[in-house]
């Protein structure tokens, strides 16, 4: 089946520079997928060309097997579009603009009000329907903009930093609207926030420099962090000799890192070779030397790591 | 649907009301202070309309300044141009709200008219033809003045942009021009560039004489200016 969205070499010049070059790739049905990049990367732009506001330079993007050049109107019918910022007409209310919204995409009388009705309970903009946009705060302002977005139920969702701006309650909230909406639609969400790819995203694609350096799935990017299996061992300060004795008996260890305490504690870090599951080893070494261990975990990686890795070794190359 | 955004967009912003009142208070002076509709003795609206074209030289860049500006600056053109409308649409949607705007503006003018009526027998067939070509005149500097808005994001340089063109659009057939174009050019092009005038056309109907060509010259402007802005669009899309 083809995918919902599908991206393919698709190029963008503004004149000699480079915005965003050879980007592939594809959102099926039920995928979350996260855009992440620093700025300037060409998160925006490639969202822009998705949405059918730029025009590629080459290459092709299409929305429910439309193509967004040859035809726009199609691809935007089934398309639900958040631009950079939420731009929005300050002099309307919210309940105008949304009606705005629904009418310009033709939905008439009963269905109308209730698409309107809908969208603003989703995005609790109840208590703000009727003042005008300009004097809205920016969390209201963006929750205008998604509710705009998810207005007519559409199978494509394209948000371009839909979080940013708002408290932790409603970045949870929205979190909790993309996750409830994932399942029938294929959505892309730009985001500078690594923690929102783990919390919702089912993918992430890293751009740097306006070319896709990673595809994957947030736990498998996460990995290749350097310090994924690392295992952390927590002890008192008067134990810390006793457990470096302990640690030195397990074998398939690459190297032990012991920074100096801080306070009453010490937190020594162990690398294994490549996959291998130290945990049990470790933890019989320790038992059996009588070590108080205070904390005892095995390091998920990190996607910042990562994010930092991918993305400085792109500028690098550019 | 885009015009009765506009539409509501003008309707809901101080702007629209500043515009009427100067619009009515400068007609009215104008009418009654340089134009001596009163001392004339004469129950017709010449001195009224007479203005017209000077007034909307620069009221109706006024008008339409804002446009397609306003949303290049605030950035909602994204989010208009992705919405699934044509840029045809959103073009003609835009000019319509401006026309009607500035038509409404023209019909609470009536008074005057019926200033007249009362105190005299106007010739009213005049006067209809009169306000319709006030009304087309309108569109068509309106259209101009939407174009010049599509050139730029600054409401400033579109208001005097859509001035200029619509001062060209007005000045081609007056004397100074047609002198200046005497003695060298051929008589066809002094004709093409006379017809081309805005106020002679202008003039033509509020005599009362609604000639097809004065018709198709407006509707032309119109079209013309609606077409240019498409082309603008299209132009600076990034």
């Amino acid at each position: 089946m083809e995918p919902l969205i599908r991206i393919v070499r698709l190029t963008k010049l503004f004149g000699p520079i480079e915005a965003v070059r050879d980007v592939s790739f594809s959102v099926e049905r039920g995928e979350v997928v996260g855009l992440l990049g620093p700025n300037g990367a060409g998160k925006s732009t490639t969202l822009k060309l998705l949405a059918g506001y730029l025009v590629p330079t080459s290459g092709s993007a299409s929305v429910c097997g439309h193509d967004v050049v040859a035809s726009p109107l199609a691809a935007r019918r089934s398309l639900g579009y958040l631009p950079e910022g939420a731009p929005l007409y300050d002099e309307m209310t919210p309940s105008g603009f949304l009606d705005f919204v629904a009418r310009v995409r033709r939905l008439d009388g009963r269905a109308r009000r209730d698409a309107v009705a809908a969208a603003a309970r989703r995005l609790q903009l109840d208590g703000v329907l009727h003042q005008p946009i300009g004097t809205l705060s920016k969390g209201f302002r963006r929750r205008v903009g998604l509710a705009q977005a998810i207005l007519l139920d559409p199978e494509v969702l394209v948000l371009d930093e839909p979080t940013d701006g708002l408290d932790p309650n409603q970045k949870h909230e929205v979190r909790a609207l993309l996750r409830e909406m994932a399942g029938r639609k294929a959505v892309i969400v730009s985001t500078h926030n690594l923690d929102e790819v783990e919390a919702v995203c089912s993918r992430a694609v890293v751009i740097a420099a306006g070319r896709v350096v990673a595809d994957a799935a947030p736990a498998a990017l996460a990995a290749r962090s350097a310090r994924h299996n690392v295992m952390c061992i927590r002890v008192s300060r008067e134990h810390a000799a006793r457990a470096m004795d302990a640690i030195g008996t397990v074998t398939g260890l690459v190297a032990v890192d012991r920074p100096a305490p801080s306070g009453d504690d010490t937190e020594i870090r162990v690398m294994g070779g490549d996959d291998a599951d130290l945990r049990a080893p470790l933890h019989r070494a320790l038992v059996d030397r009588e070590v108080a261990v205070l904390e005892f975990w095995r390091e998920p990686g990190r996607m910042e790591d990562v994010f930092r890795q991918l993305t400085r070794q792109a500028g690098e190359v550019a | 649907m885009i015009a009765r955004r506009e539409l509501a967009a003008y309707f809901g912003a101080p702007l629209a009301y500043v515009f009427i009142v100067v619009f009515l208070a400068m007609s009215g002076a104008l009418t009654f202070k340089v134009g001596y509709l009163l001392e004339t003795g004469v129950a017709e609206l010449g001195a009224f309309f007479r203005f017209h074209p000077w007034l909307y030289l620069f009221l109706m860049p006024a008008i339409g300044m804002r446009l397609w500006a306003e949303e290049r600056k605030t950035g909602t053109i994204e989010f208009l141009m992705t919405l699934p409308v044509t840029p045809a649409e959103a073009v003609v949607g835009k000019f319509l709200a401006a026309w009607i705007f500035a038509g409404v503006a023209l019909v609470l003018t009536a008074p005057v008219w019926i200033t007249v009526n009362w105190l005299g027998n106007p010739d009213n067939g005049v006067i209809v033809a009169s306000y319709l070509a006030s009304w087309l005149l309108a569109g068509g500097f309106l259209s101009l003045s939407a174009c010049a808005s599509a050139m730029t994001g600054n409401q400033v340089i579109a208001f005097v942009v859509g001035a200029t063109l619509c001062f060209l659009a007005m000045m081609s057939g007056v004397d100074i021009v047609r002198t200046a174009f005497e003695g060298w050019a051929p008589g066809w092009m002094i004709d093409t560039v006379v017809s081309l005038s805005a106020l002679n056309n202008f003039e033509t109907i509020s005599q009362g004489v609604i000639d097809a060509r004065t018709l198709v010259y407006f509707v032309s402007l119109i079209v013309l200016g609606l077409v240019a802005n498409c082309a603008i669009l299209e132009f600076r899309k990034p």
